[in-house]
């Protein structure tokens, strides 16, 4: 079982790669809305991506308003 | 179609469709590959009214208000019908505003209950705002896990009450609803909506795009959105059809959709429109050369073939591929909240897709203009909607002028805001602060703003004012926000800019680190708020006796420079 810091890590990690911004360039506290320029259409590829990676169901409505990797991570941890 | 000149609220109309639809669909909501549930009329009754009944036993009454803050889903609207059914007053609120947003707003509209989903309560409800709403008695949570802290809340499940709920009816002059245009970062717009305005709108939209049973129209637009409250609820309801909800908006599971349950009308915004366009495009030319060119020649007789009016079955027909990938039953898709470049119209329509592409304004009750089809004009946003007057004022030599509309559809003003209602509405007429023209043949073209506003591709309106806090206490004497197109008036509806004006202290230079300050408070916003250039100023800004900028007079006084020469990209 992960812990929460890994699972973070493993998110930043994705975000990165996804959206091709330097590894290390991303922080847990971040807004991942600001920081990566994206919009919510994007948002939902990066969830996409996530839940392949994790192996879970991580539905629209329960990530509305989250809008930071941390925040992300917790949702995440609480369905693995 | 239910007759909707016979009826003097929403709540009484629904109630009768109810009735008359009672064995038809009305709601199908899914989740990715799975379907929740389907309900007819008869069962949304049901539903609905066991919730009126409980809000009722709980003191909710005529005229009082109740707010929901819900992605789209079957108990928004089931939410919504008990709210009508119980004379009050909707407040349909955005639900990708900040917890605090909500709570400014909620407590604005002077909202007594709140029905709102479970993951975004669990955010509001230990926001600070809170304190500040204490008009809020009653919470109704939805889809709360069993071992959830609810925070004083109770479950909307479990929410219900026994026997008939009480139908209180309402007159045509009285509130339905209060829908915020903005000012979230302000003064907030809330616009008073009354059940006259949502009955005519109804009838007017549903003259051009009809509904009927068996017709499904797909929800993606937030059902707080003026266009989707409408077209995806008032509207498919009064005419017996179905309203398609799913929990996802992952381009996969949309694209699904369509096929799946054969969708007839969806709406989106132009941002969605300019993606799907792009997403076929990429098709097309992925093709194998002969099977390109052949599609291509197909496209250009479907395009001769429906130059004077669409012709659905041809075009279904000739292009079936792609018909059938929207699952074969599409009339129309409906594009509205900014506006949309006429070549992606085009696209679609030469594909034998009707796009109902308009001109409104929440204000306006929605719609002001749509485009009739006949014939189908890209370059145009259509014609007045039956019962609209519509006229230029004060037009230049060319013609163009500011866009005015008298109506039955037009809002009765802004909650508790006379002074902004006196300024919007002058003897009847609503000024919509954008600029345009009429055609020989009557169709409405758009040609900018005269306001200090700028709208995105996804439909937001952004006011200045609205994001000025994000700049308090920059290290320089004086700053404003502006859209440039208000300083140096462009005619064009599209890629608007905001800009930050600023003036410097005496002895001050802009420096790189001023620079910097600027850039990381910027980076600060959402990327469709940020400033795209500052405009230096050495001169103090013009303010009023109470020392509001007048930013009229600045925006004059800065519009007489170059823009190109003034304007430093951030």
């Amino acid at each position: 079982m992960r812990t929460l810091e890994q699972t973070t890590q493993e998110v930043l990690e994705l975000a990165s790669k996804h959206f091709q911004v330097p590894a290390g360039s991303l922080a847990p506290d971040d807004d991942f809305f600001k920081k990566l320029g994206i919009d919510s259409l994007q948002s939902l590829e990066m969830l996409s991506r996530l839940e392949n990676h994790f192996g879970i169901e991580l539905p629209d409505y329960e990530v509305q308003g989250v809008s930071n990797f941390r925040a992300l991570a917790e949702r995440i941890q609480s369905r693995l | 179609m239910l007759d909707l000149s016979k009826y003097p609220s929403i709540g009484a109309a629904l109630k009768d469709a109810l009735e008359q639809y009672a064995g038809e669909i009305c709601l199908i909501e899914a989740d990715r590959e799975r379907e929740n549930h389907r309900l007819t009329y008869g069962k949304f009754k049901a539903r609905a009214n066991s919730l009126a009944k409980a809000l009722q036993e709980k003191g909710f009454a005529a005229g009082d208000r109740a707010a929901i803050i819900m992605t789209n889903q079957s108990k928004w609207l089931i939410s919504a019908h008990a709210i009508f059914h119980s004379g009050g007053v909707l407040v349909p609120l955005d639900y990708k505003l900040t917890p605090d947003e909500h709570w400014l707003l909620l407590k604005h509209s002077g909202t007594s209950a709140l029905i709102i989903e479970y993951p975004i309560w669990r955010q509001l409800s230990g926001a600070l705002g809170r304190g500040a709403a204490t008009n809020v008695r009653t919470v109704l949570v939805t889809e709360a896990p069993a071992n959830a802290d609810l925070a004083g809340a109770a479950r909307w499940e479990e929410f219900r009450g026994a026997g008939e709920a009480i139908f209180v009816d309402r007159e045509r002059r009285d509130p339905a609803t209060i829908v915020y245009s903005s000012g979230t970062g302000g003064r907030p717009k809330g616009c008073v909506m009354t059940h006259e305005n949502y009955l005519e709108q109804c009838v007017a939209l549903t003259s051009l795009y009809p509904f009927a049973p068996g017709m499904r129209y797909l929800s993606i637009l937030p059902t707080n959105h003026a266009i989707d409250f409408m077209v995806g609820f008032f509207g498919p309801f009064v005419c017996g059809a179905t309203v398609v909800h799913l929990r996802t908006l992952r381009p996969e599971y949309v694209r699904e959709a369509f096929a799946k349950y054969k969708i007839s009308y969806v709406s989106v915004v132009p941002l969605i429109l300019k993606n799907l366009r792009k997403d076929l495009q990429a098709r097309f030319d992925a093709l194998p050369n002969e099977k390109r060119r052949i599609f291509y020649a197909l496209v250009a007789i479907n395009k001769a073939l429906t130059k004077s009016r669409p012709r659905l079955s041809v075009s279904r027909r000739l292009l079936k591929q792609v018909h059938s990938a929207f699952g074969g039953e599409l009339r129309a898709i409906i594009v509205g909240g900014a506006f949309t470049e006429p070549e992606t119209l085009q696209f679609f329509y030469n594909l034998g897709i009707p796009v109902a592409n308009g001109y409104g304004l929440t204000e306006a009750g929605t719609a002001i203009t749509v485009n009739d089809l006949k014939p189908f004009r890209a370059d145009t946003v259509g014609k007045p909607l039956p019962g609209m007057e519509v006229r230029v004022a004060q037009p230049d030599t060319e013609g163009i002028g500011e866009i005015c509309v008298r109506s039955k559809t037009v809002m009765s003003g802004y909650l508790n805001d006379p002074e902004l209602t006196a300024e919007t509405i002058v003897d009847g007429w609503l000024l919509t602060g954008d600029l345009g023209r009429f055609d020989a043949t009557g169709h409405l073209q758009l040609f900018g703003r005269k306001k200090n506003v700028i709208v995105t591709e996804e439909g937001k309106n952004i006011y200045p004012e609205d994001i000025e806090s994000m700049f308090e206490g920059l290290s320089v004497k004086e700053f404003c926000v502006f859209a440039a197109n208000y300083i140096w008036p462009k005619r064009t509806m599209v890629n608007e800019q905001l800009v930050l004006a600023i003036h410097l202290e005496q002895g001050q230079s802009y420096t790189d680190e001023l620079l910097k300050e600027i850039t990381a408070r910027n980076n600060r916003l959402l990327n469709y708020k940020r400033m795209q250039g500052v405009v230096l100023w050495d001169e103090d800004f013009p303010r009023t006796a109470s020392l509001k900028i007048k930013r009229n007079l600045l925006a004059e006084r800065i519009g007489q420079l170059e823009r190109a020469d003034t304007i430093r990209p951030l």
